[in-house]
């Protein structure tokens, strides 16, 4: 599969994802240890990507992305942020009610 | 002309703001003395006006595309509109560097 494919693939089927170097345990850049800790708080699972793992989705990602730096987060398909504006949604409060909205389970329609 | 000279002129000429600083945070990363490859921006404007933070953030990615692209490699943005800075009146600390390569 296509490096791009797979970046599609990735945010299209996980609805909170980020893009970040080093794991949310060991964070290797002190600009995703920062968005890390704020998704963190918010209490609900997130996937991530190592992009020093993922040096093809590390050179793909920005262009796709129009955004040229890491970490990158996407909920619900969509880019939020870098580190910056996930912090400053996370101080408004309002991190943590996109993630609880992006996590709720899909309502069963009868 | 320093690349934080080039960034300083191309957004004050994108932007028009009421405010800038741009900060060379280089030497809190680990790499070289003397670097030009992480900086700080704060940005008053309001061409900011209803523009989300993510189409902010962009719009000043698109105005410093070649820097981005030379080696310029993080890049703290906070944005602000006239009004919101009035309000706010300072941009947080970059967090420390955790050691991780370029």
């Amino acid at each position: 599969m296509e490096t791009i494919e797979i970046i599609k693939d990735q945010i299209e089927n996980n609805t909170i994802i980020l893009y970040m170097k080093g794991s949310p345990e060991q964070p290797q850049c002190g600009f995703s240890a920062q968005a890390t800790q704020a998704l963190m708080a918010c209490g609900e699972r997130f996937a991530y990507v190592d992009i020093l793992q993922n040096p093809d989705i590390r050179a793909t990602l920005p262009g796709y992305a129009n955004w040229p730096t890491f970490p990158q987060l996407y909920i619900k398909g969509e880019l939020v942020g870098g580190c910056d504006i996930i912090v400053e949604l996370y101080e408004k409060g309002e991190l943590a009610v996109m993630i609880k909205e992006a996590a709720e389970p899909k309502s069963e329609s009868k | 002309m320093s690349v934080q000279q080039v960034i300083e002129k191309k957004l004050t000429r994108a932007f028009l703001p009421e405010y800038l600083q741009v900060l060379n945070e280089s030497h809190r990363h680990s790499v070289p003395a003397n670097s030009e490859t992480h900086f700080k921006v704060t940005l008053v404007s309001n061409q900011f006006l209803n523009q989300r933070p993510v189409a902010r953030h962009q719009s000043v990615f698109r105005v410093l595309a070649d820097e981005l692209k030379a080696g310029v490699h993080a890049l703290a943005l906070h944005t602000f509109t006239i009004d919101e800075w009035a309000e706010k009146g300072n941009a947080p600390d970059s967090p420390p560097c955790r050691g991780g390569s370029k």
